[in-house]
């Protein structure tokens, strides 16, 4: 009996087909995550070429970080503003736009092509919008309107990230909703009509049960995304003023990369790991409560 | 599993064993620099080009241009990620770290006549009397006035008096560099003051200090009440003729070679405390890390030798005492005039006072910067801003 059995050459095959995705996760996925778990207990020092195992320590540091606590909190702040607005938005877009009236491709492409503008070039614009002489400002004063230094105070900077990073996205979200609206089979909302439902009443008990698959899908990938924001923050506010908009990822950043504690970012990553997984787990579990097909 | 677990091994060793080439035969070098203008560079490969000449065995010598924006971070970035360049341009905000944490080889050896070095300007790149970075520039600040806007400039002016004539041009005075982010430049205007970030050794806190809050308050007004310096948030270019002065570098001249307006270059008004002069420094350093760390140092001695220092200078004003003078200054720096140089150059570098570092300098920067944030705006009390930033560098000055 030969070695190469045809299910050997099979299996043989099969691997071929996989490596280069296992490859690339495994370098650029797996490797790291099982490193950066290394990385967080142990203080590494860069410049001094230092490596030392300290187990816990940075664990500890972590329940004892002031600066940490008030990241947490710009970071809630963030996700909760991020998400209402973003979904809100994004849902009432795609409900008029929804309409079989002339022009709608025009607004579908208008909203969406934020979408695909290069994120910093975005970002930069918008930094010079909200000068405080900048054109934000100048429209708000043509209707008698003295704008504030957005992004010098410490809310209106919070909120300007979020209608920044908001306007961004909305149109992949209205764009799921959109399609998940045409999905709504129309025999129900004449049957609802005939039995005397008014709009808001069909919009409650037969759109939203019938679009939950996506208001669950959008959730979980905008709530994923707004624990992610970073490159919004770099340049509009470096995470000022004070720390009012240091959210976890650009503390994380602040600390391995510009005060060179990478074992204490690691643990900063780990922690924010967790908090991505846990948010995620707790919505999938609540998709049988809120998805109708689930019930 | 056992079929993935030798892939792993498999991966990892093919990984170090590119890693483990050896350090002879021939040799190229890495130098990262913040700039990215054509002249330095054209001038820093004919350095280069010269000394590959007589040194075969270097057969390539690269300068890799970093923005000076996040400079710092994406050398030490490199440095973890074990892609450590030979050569580091290092800020001399970053100069207690580096010096102080082992990671560059010492070089006095290699440098010729290290004795002449001005020794206020190679203060913050030695340790235990060895030098660990050659001041390769040390820039002072002074006062850059557009006179197509402000036409009566004294030789030497008070901060009020410099003051009153920006509010009263309408254009204002400009710090190009502080961006209400980068509070240690205003050391330029508050060492008129005998006013200090941190104590001598670095242990105690100087922004509650009576000179600071005299000289913050002064900044205040400036800002807030007179109009004599744009607001937060604002971007007023001085370089492009739309502010009636500004606070920079003497390194920043190039920058007016084709200026609309005209212009003069004074030194830094006299604040209540008299005369005083703030320099800023950049060193260049040999990484211990890197395989090539010999050679490295070898060209760093050539690199900043008197001839070549000489050259250089046109960009980066020298701190070789031969070189520390108005006629040598003057021959490679045509945008200035010798009076100009003297009483700013000359005399900015021996009297200066580096801008303030410290170790962890950068978590000190934003520590910093966000406790500042506060003072920014029209009714902040200045006192209490500033006694906070006391509280809450307390810890990191402390801090061993």
């Amino acid at each position: 009996m030969t070695f190469w059995t045809y299910r050997r050459r099979d299996n043989l095959v099969g691997y071929l087909f996989v490596a280069p995705a296992l490859l690339g996760s495994l370098a650029f996925v797996l490797i790291p995550l099982v490193l950066v778990g290394w990385y967080s207990l142990n203080e590494w020092n860069v410049l001094g070429g230092t490596f030392e195992f300290i187990g816990a320590e940075n664990y500890q540091q972590l329940l004892n970080d002031e600066k940490l606590r008030s990241a947490l909190v710009a970071t809630a702040w963030f996700a909760v503003g991020l998400v209402v607005l973003n979904l809100s938005l994004a849902l009432l877009l795609a409900v008029l736009l929804n309409q079989k009236l002339r022009g709608t491709t025009l607004f579908r492409t208008l909203f969406f092509s934020p979408v695909l503008v290069s994120l910093v070039a975005w970002t930069l614009v918008w930094q010079l919008m909200l000068q405080p002489e900048g054109s934000v400002n100048g429209l708000l004063g043509f209707f008698g309107i003295d704008g504030p230094n957005w992004l010098r105070g410490e809310s209106t900077a919070m909120i300007s990230v979020i209608v920044v990073q908001v306007i961004k996205n909305v149109g992949l979200n209205m764009v799921l909703f959109l399609a998940a609206l045409q999905g709504v089979p129309a025999p129900l909302y004449e049957a609802a009509k005939i039995d005397g439902a008014g709009a808001w009443t069909r919009f409650r008990r037969i759109t939203i049960p019938l679009i939950s698959p996506t208001i669950l899908l959008t959730s979980i990938i905008t709530i994923v995304g707004s624990l992610q924001v970073f490159a919004q923050i770099a340049v509009l506010t470096q995470g000022g003023p004070g720390t009012s908009t240091t959210v976890l990822i650009y503390y994380l950043y602040q600390q391995a990369f510009q005060f060179h504690h990478f074992g204490y970012g690691a643990t900063i990553s780990v922690l924010l790991f967790v908090i991505v997984a846990a948010l995620t787990l707790v919505q999938w579990r609540m998709r049988r409560k809120w998805v109708l097909h689930e019930s | 599993m056992s079929r993935l677990l030798a892939l792993i091994v498999t991966a990892l060793l093919a990984l170090t064993a590119c890693s483990g080439s050896a350090a002879s035969g021939p040799k190229t070098l890495r130098m990262t620099v913040w700039t990215a203008n054509d002249a330095h560079l054209k001038l820093l490969n004919e350095i280069a080009a010269e000394y590959k000449a007589v040194h075969p065995d270097v057969t390539e010598i690269k300068f890799d241009s970093i923005p000076a924006d996040g400079y710092t971070t994406t050398l030490t970035t490199q440095i973890a990620g074990g892609n450590a360049p030979d050569l580091a341009w290092i800020l001399e905000e970053s100069a207690p770290d580096f010096v102080s944490s082992g990671a560059l080889a010492p070089i006095r050896s290699k440098v010729e006549k290290a004795d002449e070095l001005v020794p206020s300007a190679t203060k913050l790149w030695e340790k235990d009397g060895e030098l660990y970075a050659y001041p390769f520039s040390t820039s002072p600040f002074g006062l850059f006035v557009n006179t197509s806007l402000v036409k009566d400039v004294p030789a030497k002016w008070t901060w009020e008096q410099a003051m009153a004539a920006a509010a009263a041009s309408g254009k204002g005075l400009v710090l190009p560099d502080f961006k209400y982010q980068n509070w240690a430049v205003l050391s330029a205007i508050w060492r008129g003051w005998d006013a200090n970030a941190w104590s001598e050794d670095g242990r105690s806190c100087g922004f509650a200090s009576a000179e600071m809050k005299d000289a913050m308050s002064f900044l205040h007004k400036a800002i807030f009440t007179d109009k004599a310096i744009p607001g937060p948030g604002t971007t007023v270019d001085f370089f492009a003729g739309n502010a009636a002065m500004a606070v920079s570098q003497i390194s920043r001249a190039g920058a007016l070679k084709d200026a609309k307006f005209t212009w003069t270059l004074v030194p830094l008004p006299s604040g209540p405390k008299g005369d005083y002069a703030v320099i800023g420094q950049a060193g260049v350093g040999v990484l211990k890390r890197s395989k090539n760390a010999e050679a490295a140092a070898d060209f760093l001695g050539f690199f900043t030798n008197e001839a070549n220092s000489a050259k250089l200078a046109q960009f980066f004003p020298s701190v070789r005492s031969s070189l520390l003078n108005a006629q040598t200054l003057a021959k490679s720096n045509p945008l200035i005039r010798p009076e100009q140089l003297q009483s700013v150059v000359v005399e900015g570098i021996s009297k200066g006072v580096v801008k303030p570092s410290h170790q962890g300098q950068e978590e000190l920067n934003q520590t910093i910067r966000a406790a500042l944030d506060p003072l920014w705006k029209p009714d902040a009390d200045v006192n209490a801003v500033l006694d906070d930033v006391c509280a809450k560098i307390k810890p990191l000055l402390e801090r061993k």
